[in-house]
């Protein structure tokens, strides 16, 4: 069973502005996979609907088995979402905001404590487990950010750009982290990222967004034979190809 | 019902801790109160000698019209509180999880309600200091802080409310400027009801801040204790209502985000 089918998504804003178009996307259970595309291509609004965020005008969107219209509260306990915007209480302390993200998430009371001292530990913050979030390193809040998203063992994890601002090491260690998670519990990753070697070496699949449609779906090394034929094509060329600009991560910084 | 609950808790403890955590909050909203009761207690110290005007001393009179005006206006600016979850991606990573709508709602709601409870004990307390009499006893302190916390309660849902639908800190300041004056000239708060004219008057008896004013002079006073009980209920109803149509908001939210 797919983790996460789309079938023709629409979206249109108030402001008239269509974010999506018929957008199709499958899934499988256990991918790690990625969209990429252009600033204001729909990658947002889609990992948006996905998680429940916002209301589809139509199609059919399922996750995890679960229909994001009729069934959304379903979707909401096994996923995962981890924004851009972090998304975690400043004002608290790390084992604070990740004690409340586990009770809203339905980890059973008893297993809470030893849980959170679990991902606490996993995600190295255990020193600065009682300090205010305020007070922490732009790396020590994405790393708490993405204890916030796994805490109750979710099925499918949605992460919006999750490695900007880390350095080099703490994104290598995700990135081990992600791959060893979909491992042992078949964790799905739909990821949106602006670095192309994350896309190259970190996704299973990838599929390439402009004006909410899906242009092309495939492993980066399919993609890139897909455009190179015999010749080695990086993927920023099969990006260029297929959406007629180069890949430049600037253009993410709006 | 018990995962409502128990989701309503583990937020208001949130936001009680930040509350505790940056308590100067409490302080600066205080600030107001305390001018409008030493300067207009003052100013229009002699206006209780215009014929019609039933009260003896008017620090007596202003001290449940401040308290109750302090209720509305730190309630109403409780919304600013959803739009900086909004701006740092809290609201999303909270509606991204099972939780409870109505709690989300409910959770900010008491919050409010605690703190102009809080708030109300030292108004009163200030008051008692220039010279203001709680004849009503334990039992008209405790009904004045129910009406106040009520009161409150609603106005809270409705910033709220506001806050999800419009997702602009300048109109949710717009809209409070726009309201927050004219429901409290529209009350007893700061005159009489003989002295008003009578279209005023007219439309203060439809105004929830009017009720709370003239509940808690009632309390203060300790007479008319029936009109004390229906007006609370009338507020009871208004923060229900309030807070019903508030959680409907963040389906408003859902397909405008």
């Amino acid at each position: 069973m797919s983790a996460i089918s789309v079938e023709n998504l629409c979206k249109t804003y108030r402001n008239g502005v269509k974010a999506v178009d018929g957008l199709s996307l499958r899934i499988e259970s256990g991918e790690i996979f990625g969209l990429l595309g252009p600033n204001g291509a729909g990658k947002s609004t889609t990992v948006r609907v996905l998680a429940t965020l916002t209301a589809p005008d139509s199609g059919v969107v399922q996750v995890a088995g679960c229909d994001v219209l009729g069934d959304p509260h379903g979707v909401r306990r096994r996923i995962g979402y981890v924004a851009q915007a972090s998304g975690v209480d400043k004002w608290a302390t790390g084992r604070e905001n990740l004690t409340l993200q586990a009770q809203l998430q339905r980890v059973p009371s008893a297993t809470i404590t030893a849980r959170v001292e679990e991902v606490l530990k996993w995600l190295d913050l255990l020193d600065a487990s009682d300090r205010i979030v305020k007070t922490y390193s732009g790396g020590m809040k994405r790393r708490l950010d993405l204890g916030m998203g796994l805490i109750h063992q979710p099925h499918v994890l949605f992460l919006d750009e999750p490695t900007t601002g880390l350095d080099p090491e703490t994104r290598a260690a995700l990135w081990r982290d992600l791959r060893r998670l979909r491992q042992e519990q078949k964790l799905t990753v739909l990821i949106t990222t602006h670095y192309l070697d994350e896309a190259d070496q970190l996704c299973d699949r990838l599929a390439i967004i402009d004006h909410g449609k899906v242009v092309v779906t495939g492993s980066p090394a399919e993609l890139k034979k897909k455009v190179g034929g015999d010749t080695v094509v990086s993927l920023d060329d099969v990006y260029l190809h297929y959406t007629g600009h180069r890949f430049d991560a600037g253009e993410w910084r709006e | 019902m018990s995962l409502f609950l128990a989701d309503t808790w583990h937020l208001l403890v949130r936001h009680i801790r930040t509350t505790i955590r940056i308590p100067i909050w409490i302080a600066v909203t205080l600030i107001q109160p305390v001018i409008w009761l030493t300067l207009y207690g003052q100013l229009f110290r002699r206006v209780v000698e215009i014929p019609g005007f039933e009260s003896g001393s008017y620090i007596q009179f202003l001290t449940p019209g401040v308290v109750i005006m302090t209720a509305l206006f730190g309630s109403a600016w409780s919304g600013m509180g959803i739009l900086e979850d909004l701006t740092d991606g809290v609201m999303d990573r909270l509606l991204a999880t099972p939780v409870h709508r109505a709690s989300l709602m409910t959770a900010r709601v008491l919050h409010a309600a605690l703190t102009v409870a809080v708030q109300s004990v030292l108004i009163l307390a200030f008051g008692l200091l220039l010279g203001a009499r709680v004849n009503g006893g334990v039992v008209g302190i405790v009904s004045i802080l129910v009406l106040a916390s009520l009161l409150g309660s609603g106005f809270s849902a409705l910033s709220n409310g506001l806050a999800l639908v419009t997702r602009r800190e300048e109109t949710l300041i717009a809209i409070i400027n726009f309201f927050g004056l004219p429901l409290t000239f529209l009350s007893t708060a700061f005159i009489t009801s003989n002295l008003m004219p009578d279209w005023i008057r007219f439309i203060a008896r439809g105004n929830p801040v009017n009720w709370a004013v003239d509940a808690a002079r009632f309390s203060m006073l300790g007479q008319n204790w029936s009109g004390v009980a229906w007006r609370m209920l009338l507020l009871a109803f208004f923060a229900l209502a309030s807070i019903a149509l508030a959680t409907r908001a963040f389906r408003a939210y859902r397909r405008a985000a």
